[in-house]
């Protein structure tokens, strides 16, 4: 039995951009299913968890959030080494709204997501200027001095934290709610970096002196993706702080800055959707490897390194271009 | 003091460290005018175009456009009121397709402003752009990824990206150079096209014969001196000149 290549030319219709006609049910699924299947997995996903998985459901989402948030600002050349700062901004802000004002978590979790956004930008816009490792040492280093700030003046709790949030008022709401935010930025915010919007952006991370020449202020649209990163940030720390009824040091923990990047580059850096799958395979695996104990860590690095070792293009693009592959292997006689 | 310069520098220095790659550089732009910009490898040819386009600050010295002060202010607020440049070294974004690189100039405010805010479809501006410079549509060639054009596209493709801020003052950085003998015999109308639409032009180039057939008037610069300006066959005639010119080769 030999075989031989075939090839399919349904990619190249697809990739040529141009109109094309959508000739069966196939090419309407082969267009439209690499969307459905992250919507309807993460539809019907919480309905088959149980209780303790659906907790690490909502760190999923929480950390594929943080991803694509860290992914926007590097598709901005801005490599953030301080997700937490944004985790944890979101997450005091809301955790003093509802303790100290008693205000709802509705209305608690958009506007720590808008003002956490905005004090996380008014603290890195003077280091907008700075270029490369710079930028990423400052955003590294604020979370951490927060957190003896907060220490050594025992505001807001100090090392204890505040407790007694009001919790959302039910678990499927807490589940659903989270999805549906991680679904529109996916969609969102993927829709905005191809928009032209989007290419001046990626245009800066590219060259920014040719962005500056075009009479573009380059600040102006850093500033503009560094709010947008810092309230997605931001909303996820609120949402949590609720989840946990807590706030406390934690959150600004190195988890919250890490986590996301290696959820980002295993899953493709350079796009959303890569930095999500990232952190859907990230996350569960981290708690699988719970039942080992002391070794975890060990086995999550050699994880880590086999994967970027093995598909350093990111496990998204890999399955992109498979996916697109414009041959296939038919049998001959 | 109203002046009817387009351009007008005067006293310009700049040091890096010890080197003095601008030492008292003063001219004038009429509008219309196309100036040619020579001199020997380092003489400052470039750093005087960093410095009218903002990317370098002046030590010393003052640089006025259409009255008004320029100096020091940052290269978007210069472009915006309409000095474009082209750079020696290229700038794409290697990333994009060729006409996907036009779509970041055309997005800037100026360009926005002089539509009225409505530009219709950026792609087919971009591409139309292109195919004036020389893309040809026929082979795809607007739809390549930058990083795999060859150096003469990219140049043109610089050409391209200023051409869309639609300037009143185009700088071209040694643009021909790079360039085949008939990419410049191609690139030369596009130029000429562009003064008749009235456009004001300063060429830096090392290909001096294609230079001084299209230029008024020519400055030489020599260790970031300026030693002489005037027309073209005047101002190779000069001893300063030739000195400098031979001193180097
Ligand atoms: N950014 C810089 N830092 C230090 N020295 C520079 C810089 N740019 C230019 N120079 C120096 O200034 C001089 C003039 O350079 P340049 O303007 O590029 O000359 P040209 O364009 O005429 O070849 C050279 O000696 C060069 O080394
Ligand atoms: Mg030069």
């Amino acid at each position: 039995m030999k075989k031989r290549r075939e090839r399919i030319d349904r990619g190249i219709k697809v990739r040529a951009g141009d109109v094309f006609a959508l000739c069966s049910w196939r090419e309407v699924l082969y267009l439209a299913g690499p969307k459905l299947l992250p919507i309807i997995g993460c539809l019907i996903l919480p309905l088959l968890l149980n209780a303790y998985w659906q907790k690490v459901f909502l760190s999923v989402a929480v950390f594929a959030l943080l991803a694509i948030s860290w992914d926007l600002l590097a598709q901005t050349g801005m490599i953030s080494l301080g997700q937490a700062l944004f985790y944890g901004m979101g997450a005091y802000v809301s955790g003093i709204l509802n303790h100290y004002w008693g205000l709802h978590p509705f209305i608690t979790i958009p506007v720590a997501a808008i003002l956490g956004g905005i004090i996380c930008t008014l603290l890195l816009l003077p280091v907008l200027r700075l270029r490369g490792i710079y930028f990423s040492m400052v955003t590294l280093i604020i979370p951490l001095m927060l957190v003896r700030l907060i220490e050594a003046t025992r505001i807001f709790g100090g090392t204890e934290g505040l407790s007694g949030m009001t919790p959302l008022p039910s678990k499927w709401l807490e589940l659903y709610l989270i999805v549906l935010v991680l679904l529109c930025a996916l969609f969102g915010f993927r829709r905005m970096l191809s928009s032209d919007f989007g290419l001046v952006l990626k245009g800066i991370n590219d060259n920014d002196r040719s962005v500056m020449n075009a009479g573009i202020n380059i600040y102006l649209f850093k500033t503009q993706a560094l709010f947008i990163a810092s309230a997605i940030g931001a909303f996820t720390g609120a949402f949590m702080t609720h989840v946990y009824m807590f706030v406390g040091m934690p959150v600004f923990a190195l988890d919250y800055s890490i986590l996301p990047i290696a959820a980002a580059i295993v899953g493709g850096p350079g796009s959303l959707a890569g930095a999500t799958l990232g952190a859907f395979i990230l996350v569960p695996l981290s708690e699988i490897l719970r039942g080992i104990g002391g070794l975890r860590i060990v086995f999550y690095g050699l994880f880590l390194v086999v994967f970027i070792v093995a598909l350093p293009e990111g496990i998204f693009h890999y399955i992109q271009r498979k996916y697109h592959r414009f041959e296939r292997w038919v049998e001959v006689d | 003091m109203s002046s009817e310069f387009l351009l007008c520098v005067s006293g310009l220095y700049k040091n890096f460290g010890g080197v003095q790659a601008v030492h008292d550089l003063s001219f004038d732009l009429a509008p219309g005018e196309l100036l040619g910009i020579i001199g020997p490898n380092g003489s400052g040819k470039t750093t005087a175009i960093n410095l009218i386009t903002g990317f370098v600050k002046p030590s010393r010295g003052e640089i006025t456009y259409r009255n008004k002060d320029i100096t020091g202010q940052p290269p978007y607020k210069i472009v915006r009121q309409g000095i474009a440049r082209t750079f020696q070294m290229v700038k794409p974004f290697y990333q994009l397709p060729a006409y996907k690189n036009m779509i970041i100039p055309l997005y800037s405010p100026r360009v926005k402003g002089m539509v009225g805010g409505k530009y219709g479809d950026r792609d087919a501006v971009a591409l139309d752009l292109l195919e004036e410079v020389g893309f040809e549509r026929d082979a795809y060639v607007a739809y390549k990824a930058a990083s795999v054009l060859p150096q003469g596209y990219l140049k043109r493709l610089e050409l391209a990206k200023a051409i869309a801020l639609q300037p009143d003052l185009l700088i071209l950085d040694e643009l021909f150079s790079g360039l085949s003998l008939a990419e410049v015999a191609g690139t030369v109308p596009i130029i000429e096209k562009l003064r008749i639409e009235g456009k004001t032009i300063i060429m830096v180039e090392h290909r001096l014969k294609e230079l001084f057939r299209i230029a008024d008037r020519v400055i030489v610069l020599n260790y970031g001196q300026k030693i002489a300006d005037g027309k073209a066959e005047d101002v190779m005639e000069s001893e300063a000149v030739k000195n400098a010119y031979l001193g180097t080769e």
